[in-house]
């Protein structure tokens, strides 16, 4: 489904401040799987996410969904098969319109936009319909600016607008984070229920060891701009937080020692 | 009286300047300042069009689209040149300035005895009313001339008005709303929003242009001078516009922003009126805006500090 093969990238190079936050990650996401990426601060996770969503061109590497290469598409165009959620809850929707003009704005990604009236009566339905299904009480107020609403509902509703047409590949990016514990769970949970519910292939950055046991089927550990430990199937079933701290020491307790190894083989030897 | 329709009729027309304005500036999120040198492009290329025998109505959308263009020029040097929003309207704009010359071969072009299009509801109302020369309107004597200029342009604003209105509320239109807002949230559900931007400006400076081909019909002339400070008339008429309704739904905006630009333009009536130097027109104008943007945070940021000083003591 999702395929990534040697994808590189460095920012700001042969600077000071140059970062090389991707070194050639190999990564298969088979059709229907839930995954979560973890990961430290700097680790590349979100930048991997981001060069799938293509809000940068990497330096190396291809990119393809469904055997389609897609490394040089716009980001606007991947949005033909990608749907998404944002760490802030007010960066996926436009805060002075309303509810109901934020989703018919979902309602027709990928497809011609026209000069048919972006909300008739069927589409107003519809909308009140699937809103309703979030049990926000949010269906009596779509024509309610959505800046209004609290960043929990707003991202409830980011959503249900990312999935509202079936995406070929879901990406959330710590869609939780920024929210308070309890619309955070909501969250969550509504996240499981949609893709459970329309079998969606997801791409989950998290940096709640919680979250990535409880939700996904598939876990993808990265460190320092590489991927560094993968679980899945039986494997993931049986991982918990522990485990997974305990996975994340070992990676660094192997970086610490690399560098005073050569070291000491350098004065020796050099 | 004819200091009230003068102004009503101005208002009117410099209305489809403000709309424009409007896109740019609070749809798109964009300071588009080619609007200075895209209303004397559109007078100008009306003048001389309708000089060459062009009918009224095809001169002026000829206008229209010329005003588009600029505005395209604006677009593409800022999207696919990535030159800053400001920069690419201070080029546009002081490119058209030439182009304005050339285009009317000198600097100012008098429209005598070429019809307008009043000129058929002139006629009209002359025959309905039995061939008098001034018709009572409230009372007040109107040059039929006057009457029928504001008739024609009130009926040309209200519909511009209705159709950017209907436009707004459809897919296209919730998708440029949206791209001035975020930008980002638009690319996600699959907009080109550079694309929607450039777009949004050739729909903004075409009614500019309108409105200058308008302008020009109703003085008699177009004159490569006339732009200049026009983006901030256009800024004060909005601004007048939210505070006489707030900016809630774009219906309510867009009547601000037509009522805002009748008032202005009455306001400047009755200042001149009262004595104001018309050279001294323009500064009022700048300081206007200027307290306008200000006043409100600074406004609030006094009362915050007054509040906060008297909680401590």
């Amino acid at each position: 489904m999702l395929n990534i093969r040697k994808l590189t990238k460095t920012f700001f190079p042969k600077t000071p401040n140059e970062v090389k936050a991707l070194r050639g990650v190999d990564l298969d996401i088979p059709e229907g799987c839930f995954a979560a990426i973890i990961g430290t601060n700097g680790s590349g996770k979100s930048t991997l996410l981001n060069a799938v969503a293509g809000t940068f061109e990497p330096d190396q590497g291809q990119i393809s969904i469904d055997g389609q290469e897609i490394t040089g598409w716009p980001e606007y165009r991947r949005a033909n098969l990608v749907g998404r959620v944002f760490q802030n809850p007010f960066a996926g929707t436009a805060a002075e319109m309303t509810i109901a003009e934020n989703i018919a704005l979902a309602m027709r990604r990928g497809r011609r936009r026209g000069l048919g009236l972006a909300l008739r009566r069927s589409a107003r339905e519809e909308i009140a319909a699937r809103v309703r299904t979030l049990n926000l009480g949010l269906e009596d107020r779509l024509d309610n600016p959505i800046g209004t609403l609290s960043g929990g509902q707003r991202q409830a509703l980011t959503l249900l607008m990312a999935t509202w047409l079936r995406p070929r590949l879901l990406l959330l990016d710590e869609h939780t984070a920024a929210l308070d514990p309890k619309s955070a769970a909501q969250v969550a949970e509504l996240t499981l229920e949609i893709v459970r519910r329309d079998k969606l292939t997801a791409l989950m950055v998290t940096h709640s060891m919680q979250q990535a046991v409880q939700l996904p089927e598939h876990i993808i550990m990265m460190h320092k701009g590489q991927i560094v430990r993968q679980y899945g199937g039986q494997e993931k079933a049986r991982v918990r937080v522990p485990d997974l701290l305990a996975a994340f020491d070992q990676v660094r307790r192997r970086e610490q020692l690399d560098p005073t190894v050569a070291d000491i083989l350098t004065s020796q030897y050099g | 009286m004819t200091l009230v329709v003068g102004a009503f009729t101005i208002g009117l027309i410099l209305a489809l300047l403000s709309m424009g304005v409007w896109i740019s500036f609070r749809i798109l999120r964009f300071c588009d300042i080619t609007v200075d040198g895209s209303i004397t492009l559109g007078a100008s290329v009306a003048a001389v069009l309708l000089i060459s025998g062009w009918s009224p109505w095809s001169a002026t959308l000829a206008a229209a689209l010329a005003g588009g263009a600029a505005g395209l020029a604006t677009g593409l040097l800022h999207t696919r040149f990535r030159i800053q929003e400001l920069l690419s309207g201070i080029l546009v704009m002081t490119a058209l300035y030439s182009i304005n010359l050339r285009v009317m071969g000198r600097s100012n072009v008098p429209l005598l005895n070429v019809d307008s299009l009043a000129t058929p509801v002139a006629r009209l109302l002359t025959r309905v009313t039995g061939g008098v020369d001034t018709i009572l309107f409230l009372g007040w004597p109107v040059p039929v001339t006057d009457a029928a200029m504001l008739l024609t342009v009130l009926l040309i604003t209200t519909a511009v008005a209705v159709l950017i209105y209907r436009f707004l509320l459809t897919h296209i239109g919730t998708a440029m709303r949206a791209t001035g807002e975020n930008a980002q949230m638009v690319r996600a559900q699959g907009i080109n929003n550079q694309a929607m931007l450039v777009f949004g400006l050739v729909c903004s400076n075409a009614l500019v242009g309108m409105a200058g081909a308008l302008l020009a019909q109703y003085q008699g002339f177009a004159d490569v001078q006339m732009g200049i400070g026009m983006i901030v008339w256009g800024l004060a008429s909005i601004i007048i516009g939210e505070v006489l309704v707030a900016r809630l739904t774009p219906g309510l905006a867009l009547c601000g922003a037509i009522m805002g630009t009748i008032l202005f333009r009455l306001l400047v009536a009755i200042a001149l009126r009262w004595g104001l130097n018309p050279n001294d027109l323009k500064l009022v104008t700048a300081v206007f805006v200027f307290a306008a943007l200000v006043l409100p945070s600074g406004i609030k940021a006094v009362a915050g500090k007054l509040r906060k000083g008297s909680r401590h003591a």
